[in-house]
């Protein structure tokens, strides 16, 4: 298979790039979705570290959708996994930070496995349905506040006095927080990109191109179906300790809510499935637009705009939505699948050039 | 023994609920192989109909009737989104099953932010008349008028239903579909029509589930993401009924029914347990595919 070197090079410099945003006090008008103009603003730095999260955790799930083909609708249960583990850990059992971690990512990698075992017994749409359930039993467990460790509805502030200083107390550690999202971003691609280039994840493409096929070679699907989903439950875990280490607040409707599982279902889609670089420009850009647009409607000019126009406007799930049933319909294979169209189309006219005039 | 009736009875409304909620997905799956995910916003549209219509009547007008019309226009509000849903949205997207799940993904996510935009995030309280707020009582059994209502509907729908299938020729069109859908096709008869025609009823059920559920459970409260929480419990009614099996769906909506409410009865009491009945119902989708992977009434194929 060809490696993509080019696309590692851009991805590289995209990565350094990154890092050193924090240290560019640039003053940029319009575009940043933070209150305050400056790149380096902690507002904007928060927004571009919940951007790499999501990035991550939709890389994490491409695995599993575009590459496997396994249409889960229950990643998010792996990811609310990830917060409330980690957080009750560290808030109610006063744990140190690596404990913690440790239970997280065994309590997830338990979880994926028997309920994924339990979901893969059914393919197709009913593997869907499946997940969909086991993610709203988590949702209502999560809701029920048992011996008041999740805080139900009014959700579990994180204690930070376990963590070390470089990440507790809130604004001025936004700069490390926005380094550990890129770390984790960083991480999650270098994972995705060693198992989407081994001979598992070979396996993984031939399932969803054709389950039977790879069943007459002699391998059983089911095995590898549990790896793929195993690999994207703990990325999207590693999401949720970063995101409650960022945001601080674990809330059922926010990390544990249907929304969250088919907003990341958008994001793979919008980016373009079976693409890595697709899937985190789809998970950043999505939540970029998200909080974006929050901003956009809190602007006083949008207040005078006429009901109609400004209640669908005001609200970022509409538009976003929106966006996304275009997409489906005009643009399959989304910004992967268009760019790819576009340097085929590219290609197809030098090649038509070469010929007219030889 | 009355509490046993009593509950019994209540199961059996929200059993009705949920074959309503159910079987329309069903259907849908069976014939088009499309997972729906628009039907819980079908319920809520169904609802907020109901609602917005009743706003609009005068308030010196009988309680039933605008009960009636309230149901009237659940049904055709939910029929109509439905109907458009599949003429605008799926029909373009035929041949492409994982679009057409995805674009109504989108698009229950779209309408939920409209209607949260808006009538706002808290809840609407739907005008009913004091009739449906009463209960039957004799001793301990308590028979609230609102289940009836429930119940009476679930049973006329399955009854429709099971004739407009077996008896008449779009229905027979929409069976054949269902178990072979090329062959129904290479008879030249025009399937693009049974899958609007199957939207249409799905979301017509829809609607009127989601009114009766505002109405039999949720204290005559209407709210944007009613629909969602109701979706969970139709998708997994279908996946133990078996996919694309109405009468499936009517056994396994009165199983789920039975089973979460005794265990809220039983359990639910205890601290920390107030959504145990929620997830047994999950436990038993669990159990279900264990012993049966093609649910109650799948096909073996």
């Amino acid at each position: 298979m060809k490696v993509p070197r080019l696309g590692l090079i851009i991805g590289a410099c995209a990565a350094v790039l990154a890092a050193l945003l924090p240290f560019i006090g640039l003053h940029v008008p319009w575009i940043l979705p933070g209150a305050v103009d400056v790149v380096n603003s902690p507002g904007t730095l928060g927004v571009l570290a919940l951007c790499f999260i999501f990035g991550g955790v939709a890389l994490g799930y491409d695995v599993m959708f575009g590459y496997t083909g396994l249409l889960s609708l229950g990643v998010v249960m792996h990811f609310a996994t990830g917060v409330y583990v980690f957080d009750i850990a560290l808030t109610h059992w006063n744990w140190p930070l690596t404990s913690a971690l440790v239970l997280t990512f065994v309590v997830t990698l338990v979880m994926a496995v028997v309920l994924g075992a339990i979901a893969l017994r059914v393919s197709g749409i009913a593997f869907s349905m499946v997940t969909l359930a086991f993610a709203q039993a988590v949702y209502y467990l999560v809701q029920d506040n048992p011996h008041g460790l999740t805080g139900g509805d009014q959700g579990l502030a994180m204690s930070s006095s376990r963590l070390p200083t470089f990440l507790s107390g809130a604004v001025s550690n936004t700069r490390n927080l926005y380094w550990i999202a890129l770390g984790f971003l960083a991480l999650t691609s270098v994972v995705v990109w060693i198992v989407t280039e081994s001979a598992t994840g070979h396996v993984f493409v031939a399932i969803r191109d054709n389950e039977r096929r790879v069943e007459v070679l002699g391998l059983r699907p089911f095995g590898f179906k549990l790896v793929a989903y195993t690999i994207s439950s703990l990325i999207a875990a590693g999401g949720g300790v970063v995101y409650i280490l960022l945001i601080g607040t674990a809330v059922p409707s926010a990390v544990a809510s249907i929304t969250l599982t088919l907003s990341v279902v958008i994001m793979v889609v919008l980016g373009g499935a079976a693409s890595r670089w697709g899937a985190v420009t789809g998970g950043i850009v999505y939540i970029y637009l998200q909080q974006y647009l929050v901003k956009v409607a809190a602007e006083p000019t949008f207040a005078s705009l006429p009901a109609f126009l400004r209640v669908p406007l005001s609200q970022p799930q509409f538009l976003l939505g929106a966006i996304f049933v275009l997409f489906v319909i005009f643009v399959p294979g989304g910004l992967a699948g268009a760019l790819a169209r576009s340097r085929f189309r590219l290609s197809a006219r030098r090649a038509r050039r070469e010929v007219s005039a030889p | 023994m009355s509490v046993y009736v009593t509950l019994a009875f209540t199961s059996l409304a929200l059993g009705a609920v949920y074959f309503l909620a159910a079987s329309g997905l069903s259907l849908i799956y069976g014939l088009m192989d499309v997972l729906n995910l628009a039907h819980g916003m079908f319920m809520t549209i169904g609802a907020y109909a109901g609602w917005d219509l009743a706003a609009h009547l005068p308030t010196t007008w009988p309680g039933s009737w605008i009960f009636v019309i309230e149901v009237a226009a659940s049904i055709v509000g939910g029929a109509l989104a439905a109907g458009i849903t599949e003429i605008v949205l799926i029909r373009p997207l035929y041949g492409r099953p994982l679009s057409q799940i995805l674009v109504t993904i989108g698009l229950d996510l779209a309408v939920v932010a409209l209607l949260l935009g808006g009538f706002g995030s808290s809840s609407l309280t739907l005008p009913v008349p004091l009739w449906l707020i009463e209960a039957t009582r004799s001793g301990n059994l308590i028979l609230p008028h609102a289940d009836f209502v429930a119940i009476g509907a679930g049973i006329v729908v399955l009854v429709v239903l099971e004739w407009f299938l077996r008896r008449t020729r779009y229905g027979i069109t929409i069976r054949a579909g269902v178990e072979n859908r090329e062959m129904v096709r290479a008879l030249g008869i025009d399937v693009g029509r049974a899958f609007t025609l199957v939207f249409v009823i799905g979301g017509a059920m829809a609607g009127l589930a989601g009114l009766l559920y505002t109405v039999v459970f949720s204290g005559d409260l209407v709210s944007p993401l009613q629909g969602d929480s109701l979706l969970i419990f139709a998708l997994i009614v279908v996946v133990i009924g078996g996919l694309g099996s109405i009468r499936g769906s009517a056994v396994a909506a009165l199983l789920v029914a039975v089973v979460q409410d005794f265990t809220n009865y039983y359990l639910g009491t205890h601290s920390g347990l107030a959504e145990i009945g929620n997830l047994s119902v999950v436990l038993l989708l669990a159990l279900v595919l264990e012993w049966r992977p093609r649910g109650l009434f799948g096909r073996t194929s």
